[in-house]
């Protein structure tokens, strides 16, 4: 890993379909040496998907998001891992963090409806074993996902000729 | 009635491009190339400490010479960045824009008739500004062969016993081009030699986009006969804040601050809280923005080298200056018909005096669709010649 692929990351975070042309011109590397070097870390598992970014409340598909927040018994020798990679596995949890302070995971859960979202919860999530407290907050409004500002915003005015 | 216009209200030229800017304002899906500022806005930690400020009552004068606080910090800035070594207390003035520490560092120098050479193709205000402090601007030429840096030679050919100062600007608006310590080491001389002081205007100085920046002033016996000008609009994406300053040896920094206290008393409270705070927290902001200008760089020079305006690549600053000469038109017509036909706007060179003609000052400060569409539209316009 060196200072060219982190700025081929870099331009792959803020768009990932450019062409490996541009990306080549860019970076002044061959086009052959770009396509390498995104293989090789497509291969190492730094790159792990190539996906769009979705303001699904644009979409209109009428999704409900949650957050959920859980406090966790820790299993001697695995402490929070086990439990973490079984509520990864479900479909409706979206994104699975470990994190300090009063709870100890963090979940993203989305489905169909508020309803759909709390019976997952209370029936999948609450009751496993060592999860001792469950806190759920729906998402009301996304003003910003992955870096990107999904509110509009007026475009600045800039005289067109300034020295 | 009288003719109440001063003599050197009149002989200063009008804006190169009036005519230009007319016509834009006309036109509908312009992509303009014709900036001279970054298409970011200020990272909002800046904006945030300025916002706070102006809530807590912060909208008064400040000292003459600027908040403390700011020079204080710029002090140990300079002197981590760059090995300048300015103290805070009377060897640095904070003012509105690089555009007043310019104003009042020629007239802090300039006596009626000094000659005061100008490296060009430059920016638009140095010559203008050395007739109003009554002085005679000299423009030495900067020529594409030698990657637009100030030859020695023709520093040397444009001094006589008039010459009092030398004004440079690397990284360059509007050629992209900068000065190494190997390239400014035999200026520096010259400088010594004929008792000249430099006016070094490095505004650009942190989009430098291979290496470090020199500041002229480490360079040779150079600081003694040096004021270094510099601001916060470009790499902080600054430009509207209007704060620049003015970094010299104790007496030519108070002649300027002199100067400073009767035309602008201070530069405003809010665009210093900024700066501060820009020093403060806005460094990887900053980096990123370089990173992002190098990128485009890259894409936009070798897109120009490739629809035939041939261009060296810049190694500072916003701008890339491909020539136009293989197209058969002057600059000025080829910038015209360009924005006419293509809806695509940039600055004819010679607007930047000598070595500017058969140029084009395109701005790569603008977003990367926006660089791409410009491309096509231009070389559109080149196959319709």
């Amino acid at each position: 890993m060196d200072e060219k692929d982190l700025e081929i990351l870099r331009i792959l975070e803020e768009n990932g379909r450019i062409p490996s042309e541009e990306i080549a011109t860019m970076t002044t590397l061959s086009k052959d040496d770009v396509a390498g070097r995104i293989h090789a870390l497509e291969d190492a598992r730094v790159i792990r998907k190539y996906t769009a970014i979705v303001n699904w409340e644009k979409a209109g598909n009428g999704e409900v998001s949650a957050i959920i927040e859980l406090k966790v018994s820790p299993e001697r020798d695995f402490g929070y891992d086990r439990i973490a990679e079984r509520l990864s596995r479900f479909s409706q949890v979206r994104t699975v963090r470990l994190i300090t302070g009063t709870y100890d995971l963090q979940l993203l859960v989305t489905g169909r409806n508020m309803q759909e979202v709390s019976r997952f919860v209370s029936e999948h999530v609450a009751p496993m074993d060592r999860i001792r407290e469950t806190a759920t907050h729906i998402i009301m409004k996304p003003y910003k996902e992955n870096g990107n500002i999904l509110f509009e915003q007026p475009e600045a005015e800039r005289l067109p000729y300034s020295f | 009635m009288r003719d109440f216009i001063s003599e050197r209200a009149q002989v200063i030229p009008p804006s190169g491009i009036r005519k230009f800017f007319d016509l834009v304002l006309t036109m509908q899906d312009v992509i303009s190339l014709g900036v001279g500022e970054p298409d970011y806005s200020t990272p909002w930690n800046i904006c945030e400490s300025s916002i706070y400020s102006i809530e807590q009552g912060m909208t008064s004068y400040t000292s003459n010479k600027g908040l403390q606080s700011l020079r204080e910090a710029l002090s140990r800035y300079l002197a981590g960045h760059y090995r300048l070594t300015y103290n805070s207390e009377d060897e640095i003035v904070i003012t509105s824009g690089v555009s007043e520490a310019l104003d009042i560092s020629i007239r802090a120098i300039v006596n009626p008739g000094d000659e005061v050479l100008i490296a060009q193709p430059s920016y638009v205000s140095y010559a203008p500004c050395v007739t109003l402090a009554g002085g005679v601007p000299v423009p030495v030429e900067c020529t594409e062969q030698e990657n637009f840096k100030l030859d020695p030679e023709a520093l040397q050919d444009k001094i006589n016993d008039k010459t009092k100062a030398l004004i440079i600007n690397f990284p360059n608006n509007p050629t992209g081009g900068v000065m190494r310590t190997g390239d400014l080491e035999p200026i520096a001389e010259i400088v010594a030699d004929n008792d000249l002081l430099l006016i070094s205007d490095e505004v650009y100085a942190e989009l430098t986009y291979e290496g470090q920046h020199v500041a002229a002033a480490t360079v040779g016996d150079l600081y003694e006969r040096t004021i270094t000008l510099n601001g916060f609009s470009k790499a902080y994406a600054m430009t509207g804040w209007r704060v620049g300053y003015v970094c010299a040896p104790k007496p030519l920094c108070e002649a300027a601050l002199k100067i400073h206290q009767y035309v602008m008393l201070c530069a405003p409270v809010m665009g210093q809280v900024a700066a501060l705070e820009a020093i403060r927290s806005a460094e990887d902001d900053k980096n990123r923005m370089v990173d992002e200008y190098r990128l485009r760089r890259n894409m936009f020079v070798a897109g120009l080298n490739r629809i035939g305006l041939p261009c060296h690549v810049p190694e500072g600053a916003f701008y890339a200056f491909p020539s136009v000469k293989g197209t058969g038109l002057s600059d000025v017509d080829f910038a015209e018909g360009l924005l006419k036909e293509r809806r695509v706007a940039v600055v004819p060179g010679s607007v930047f005096g000598v070595g500017g003609e058969d140029h084009l000052r395109c701005a790569y400060a603008v977003s990367r669709k926006n660089l791409s569409e410009a491309l096509s539209r231009m070389e559109a316009f080149i196959s319709g010649l």
